[in-house]
C-alpha cells in the first residue's frame, strides 16, 4: 500500500494530532506515517487514530525520534 | 507491543487516578496549611515565589513553594526514570515568555490559574464558575487559531545542558529554601522574602509540600496531565482523554473537601476571591487563551520543563515576570476586587494574543 509521511517532529501539542487528523481526512486507499520527537505526541496521534477508525499497524523508535504507522 | 501501550498512567485509568491522586492531594495540603481553596494553584504558588525572590514586594504573597519545585523536579525525575529527558528549544522563545507574562496578568485578575479554577468549585466558590465559562472560552478562541493553521514553529534538539537549566534553576531555589528557612516573625531570611499574613504566610510542612510536589510531578509527566489541553482536546478534536483527568480532579478535591470540612459553597467572602464577575471571566480568557497558544496549562508547561524543553521553561519564566509585573503595577486583583490597572492589563493582554495568534496562522 503507498503511504503518506507526516513529519510532526518539533510540534508542541496538538500540532502533531492536528497535522495527523487533517491527514487522516483526506487521505484514501493510503498508509499513513507519522513522525514525532516525543512519546506524549505518540500516545496522542495513536489516541486520535483509535478515535478515527484507524488502525496502529507499526509504532517503534527511530534513533531520537517516533514512527507511527496507520492504516484504515 | 506497541510502544502507545506501554506506559500505564498514559490510559484512561491512568489520569483519572493521577487527577484524583492530585485532588485528594490538594484537600491535604489544605488541611496542613495552604491557603485555602488554593492548595496547589500553580499561578498563584509561581506569584507567591516570584515575592520569596524579591522581584515583587507585595507583602503578604512571598513564600518560596516546594511544590513547584517538586513539580518541576518530579517530572524531571521521570523524564530520566523513562528515558523522556530529551533537551529541546528553539520554537518562537521571546513569544513563549510574553504569552506566560500574560497567561500569569490574566490569571491574577481572576485569582487563579486552571488548577485553582477547579480547588475554587471544589471548595464551593461559585465565583469560580465565571472563570471556567471564561477559561473555556479562551481555549476555544484558541482552537479557531488553531484551525487557521496557527503554529510557533519546531523547535530543536538541544544539548544537554540547556534541556537542564529549569531543573537546575528549581533545585538552586530549594537549595535556597532549606538554607534560608522562615524565621518567627520576621519578613527576611537571608535572601529570602517571606510573608507574615495573607496567602503567602499559610504554607503546609516543607517536608509533605515538597514531597506532594515531587510525587505530582512525576505522575504529571507520565499521564501528560494538562488542565487546558482536557478543554482544548474535548473542542478541538473531540477527544476525552486529558477531560478525565480534570473532572477526577474536580470530583477528588470535592470529597475531599467534604471529609475534611473544607467546602462552604458561596459567592461573598471565598477565600481569596472576588466577585466582580466579569472581570473573572475576562481574566480567564486571557490566561485560557495564553495557556492555548503556548501548548499547555501552566502545570504542564513546569512537567515539560522537567522533560528538558527549555521552551516551556521560557514560559514559566515569563510567569515568574508576569507575576512580578502584575504586583509592581497594580495589576493583580485581591479580596477587594481588581487592581487599578487590571482593566487595562486584560485589555492590552488581550490583544497582544490576538495579535500573536494572528500573526502566526501558517497555513500549510
Amino acid at each position: 500500500m503507498a503511504r503518506e509521511q507526516i513529519d510532526a517532529r518539533g510540534f508542541s501539542c496538538p500540532q502533531p494530532v492536528l497535522l495527523a487528523t487533517q491527514a487522516m481526512n483526506t487521505t484514501e486507499g493510503k498508509e499513513l506515517e507519522v513522525l514525532v520527537d516525543n512519546e506524549a505526541s505518540l500516545e496522542n496521534v495513536g489516541r486520535a487514530a483509535q478515535s478515527n477508525g484507524w488502525t496502529i499497524t507499526a509504532s517503534e523508535e527511530v534513533g531520537q525520534d517516533y514512527k507511527l504507522v496507520l492504516s484504515k | 507491543m506497541s510502544r502507545a501501550v506501554k506506559n500505564i498512567f498514559a490510559t484512561t485509568l491512568g489520569i483519572i487516578a493521577v487527577g484524583s491522586i492530585i485532588g485528594v492531594l490538594a484537600g491535604f495540603l489544605q488541611q496542613a496549611g495552604n491557603p485555602a481553596n488554593m492548595a496547589i494553584c500553580v499561578a498563584c504558588f509561581g506569584r507567591d515565589i516570584a515575592g520569596a525572590i524579591g522581584i515583587h514586594r507585595a507583602a503578604v504573597v512571598q513564600y518560596l513553594r516546594p511544590e513547584i519545585l517538586g513539580f518541576v523536579l518530579g517530572s524531571f525525575a521521570a523524564a530520566l526514570a523513562f528515558k523522556e529527558f530529551k533537551p529541546s528549544g528553539g520554537s518562537a522563545p521571546a513569544t513563549r515568555f510574553v504569552l506566560g507574562m500574560i497567561a500569569m496578568i490574566g490569571a491574577l485578575v481572576f485569582l487563579g490559574c486552571p488548577w485553582r479554577v477547579v480547588l475554587r468549585l471544589a471548595g464551593g466558590d461559585g465565583n469560580a464558575l465565571i472563570g471556567l465559562a471564561g477559561l473555556v472560552a479562551g481555549v476555544w478562541i484558541g482552537t479557531l487559531f488553531f484551525k487557521k493553521g496557527y503554529n510557533l514553529g519546531r523547535s530543536q534538539v538541544q544539548s544537554w545542558s540547556a534541556g537542564l537549566m529549569l531543573p537546575l534553576i528549581m533545585a538552586g531555589l530549594l537549595a535556597l529554601r532549606l538554607i534560608f528557612p522562615p524565621v518567627d516573625g520576621e519578613t527576611q531570611s537571608g535572601v529570602l522574602w517571606y510573608s507574615l499574613s495573607g496567602p503567602g504566610a499559610a504554607f503546609a510542612p516543607l517536608g509533605f509540600a515538597l514531597a506532594a510536589g515531587l510525587g505530582i510531578g512525576f505522575l504529571a509527566q507520565r499521564s501528560r496531565f494538562c488542565t487546558m489541553g482536557a478543554i482544548r482536546d474535548a473542542i478541538l478534536f473531540r477527544q476525552m482523554y486529558l477531560m478525565y483527568g480534570f473532572i477526577a480532579l474536580l470530583v477528588a478535591a470535592f470529597i475531599t473537601n467534604l471529609a475534611l470540612g473544607q467546602f462552604n459553597p458561596g459567592f461573598e467572602g471565598q477565600p481569596v476571591a472576588h466577585t466582580m464577575w466579569f472581570w473573572n471571566f475576562m481574566g480567564m480568557v486571557t490566561a485560557g487563551l495564553a495557556f492555548a497558544l503556548a501548548g499547555g496549562c501552566p502545570g504542564r508547561q513546569l512537567f515539560m520543563s522537567g522533560e528538558g524543553n527549555a521552551d516551556a521553561g521560557v514560559f514559566v519564566l515569563g510567569l515568574l515576570a508576569g507575576a512580578a509585573l502584575s504586583h509592581n503595577f497594580g495589576l493583580a486583583s485581591s479580596p477587594a476586587g481588581i487592581g487599578p490597572h487590571g482593566m487595562a492589563a486584560v485589555i492590552i493582554g488581550m490583544a497582544v494574543l490576538l495579535f500573536i495568534g494572528a500573526a502566526n496562522c501558517k497555513r500549510s
